[in-house]
């Protein structure tokens, strides 16, 4: 049994269409892919908050000025 | 593929917009290298990598739900009809056409076009609120432009079907305002919200310049948005089509190259007009900013934008002159804006595409009024109110609105705009101390190996 639904490529080509596996579970795959989405949304901006509370707690006159200083 | 002529046909444009999507792809480089060069050291981790996971966010989400949304809705919905859902269906993420298929070999080729269109009207805001916003909130405002608001632009003024072209006359061929007034509109909608970067004006008000760390990338950059933009001018034509491919509505048996709307044009046109007001607008920005070298790169971008709405039709030389007219408008609104709103837009965005491609539209109705915008029994001709309107609805409409009232809830929730002390120690300031500190520790274990 081959997960694309082809064993062989013996086959008339016209009367092939998708090939890839796991047909029928594109609607699953779909939430899946949107989920995963969204969680990077809020994965980042929780990390992104965690790290700028990181960089005030942090920073030093020196370090700053040597900062700024860069331009 | 029955035949050889209908398999070179699909070969032929398969090939042709995959070459267009590489090119495209040089856009992103450039805004990528220009935005470096204009945001300061301390800025330019937060800046690229702003500017660079655009790419995925927009990829997929352009796969989720962007791609659907143009098949979905050129009827408005219920302006000209409802929701073409049978269309939609099949460009759904679920679809087997969005997919390895052996019977579709194109709808994924032709997505990545309007895919790296999506990402262009990202990147555009982009430069313009370097500095200060949250990469958090960018991302999010990214996938609204990309996925969502340009899309439904491009249903609605950018496709054969758009309810936009049918009863406006709508014509923008090369995107003055399908891509740039909206992006403009969109930036400018983040900007008055977001407000100008920490010592952008003295106390007075008077803006200060806040010049590019490094001018050479700025320029390179610019030099690969123009050839990404030549890529993407060819990505705006259908490459070959048959007069029954345009439904029997062009007479005879000769095949054409034809613009977004299926109206004939020519590569050779498209070619000259795109040369021509690059070098229009080159020569009128040096002029207007006495030689300033950001203003003139940007004026080559900004001339082509302003011709780009008939640039499938206009003499070179036309287009030579309404590029030259845009830029000298884009720079003077620019200063304008920035000197009475204190809007501060770092890199011009919003006049180089907003203003720029807004002026564009507007000329557009006046020098093709009466031409035919579409090859399509009952189509309204090109004329200046439709244009007007269609000027409108893409920098306001589409672009602004949407962005500020996005940015007002972001902001409600301090999701905005990085804090006071963060913008002024350098959005970098946590990266560039590891980094410190680890060149530190290698040099002091480099030399303790010397020293033995």
């Amino acid at each position: 049994m081959s997960t694309i639904g082809y064993d062989s490529w013996a086959v008339d080509l016209a009367e092939v269409g998708a090939i890839y596996p796991f047909q029928g579970s594109e609607v699953l795959m779909t939430i899946i892919g949107v989920a995963f989405w969204i969680g990077w949304h809020v994965v980042q901006i929780k990390s992104e908050n965690r790290e700028i509370a990181e960089d005030i707690a942090s920073a030093t006159p020196d370090a700053v000025s040597r900062s700024i200083d860069r331009y | 593929m029955d035949s050889n002529i209908n398999a070179l046909t699909t070969v032929f444009t398969e090939f042709y917009y995959w070459v267009t999507v590489v090119f495209m792809f040089l856009i992103h480089v450039g805004f990528c290298m220009y935005e470096v060069g204009a945001s300061r050291r301390r800025n330019h981790a937060h800046t690229l990598m702003k500017n660079t996971m655009l790419i995925p966010l927009i990829t997929i989400t352009f796969f989720f739900f962007g791609w659907w949304i143009y098949w979905a809705f050129p009827n408005g919905p219920f302006i000209t009809g409802g929701v073409e859902w049978d269309a939609a269906a099949a460009n759904a993420p679920w679809s087997e056409n969005m997919s390895a298929h052996l019977g579709d070999r194109i709808t994924g080729v032709f997505w990545a076009a309007f895919l790296l269109f999506s990402w262009t009207a990202a990147s555009i805001v982009s430069g313009s609120v370097i500095e200060r916003i949250r990469s958090g909130a960018f991302w999010i405002l990214a996938v609204l432009i990309g996925s969502v608001m340009w899309i439904i632009d491009a249903a609605w003024g950018w496709s054969a079907n758009g309810w936009m072209v049918k009863l406006l006359g709508y014509h923008d061929a090369y995107a003055s305002g399908v891509i740039h007034a909206i992006a403009g509109g969109f930036a400018l909608g983040v900007l008055v919200v977001l407000g100008p970067r920490i010592g952008k004006f003295s106390a007075d008000g008077t803006p200060r310049d806040i010049p590019p760390h490094n001018t050479w990338f700025a320029t390179v950059g610019l030099f690969l948005i123009y050839t990404g933009f030549w890529g993407f001018y060819a990505a705006c034509n259908v490459p070959l089509i048959s007069p029954e491919g345009i439904g029997g509505e062009v007479t005879g048996t000769t095949w054409t190259a034809t613009n977004i709307y299926l109206a004939p044009t020519t590569l050779g046109a498209i070619t000259f007009n795109f040369l021509m007001s690059l070098s229009g607008g080159l020569m009128a920005a040096y002029c207007v900013s006495k030689g300033d070298a950001f203003w003139t790169y940007s004026g080559g971008l900004a001339g082509v934008i302003t011709a780009s709405a008939g640039n499938d039709l206009y003499h070179p030389i036309q287009a030579m002159i309404v590029a030259a007219i845009g830029v000298v408008i884009a720079y003077k609104m620019h200063y304008w804006v920035e000197r009475k709103y204190k809007i501060d837009d770092a890199v011009g965005a919003v006049a180089v595409h907003g203003y720029a491609g807004f002026i564009g539209l507007i000329i557009a109705g006046f020098l093709l009024w009466g031409a035919p915008s579409s090859p399509y029994e009952g189509y309204a001709t090109i004329n200046p109110l439709g244009q007007f309107l269609g000027a409108i609805i893409m920098f306001f409409v589409l672009g602004f609105l949407p962005a500020f009232i996005v940015s007002k809830i972001l902001a409600s929730f301090g999701m905005l705009r990085v804090p006071r002390e963060i913008e002024i120690m350098g959005l970098d300031f946590s990266s560039e101390a590891a980094y410190q500190q680890a060149v530190d520790e290698i040099k002091r274990a480099d030399h303790d190996e010397a020293a033995k």
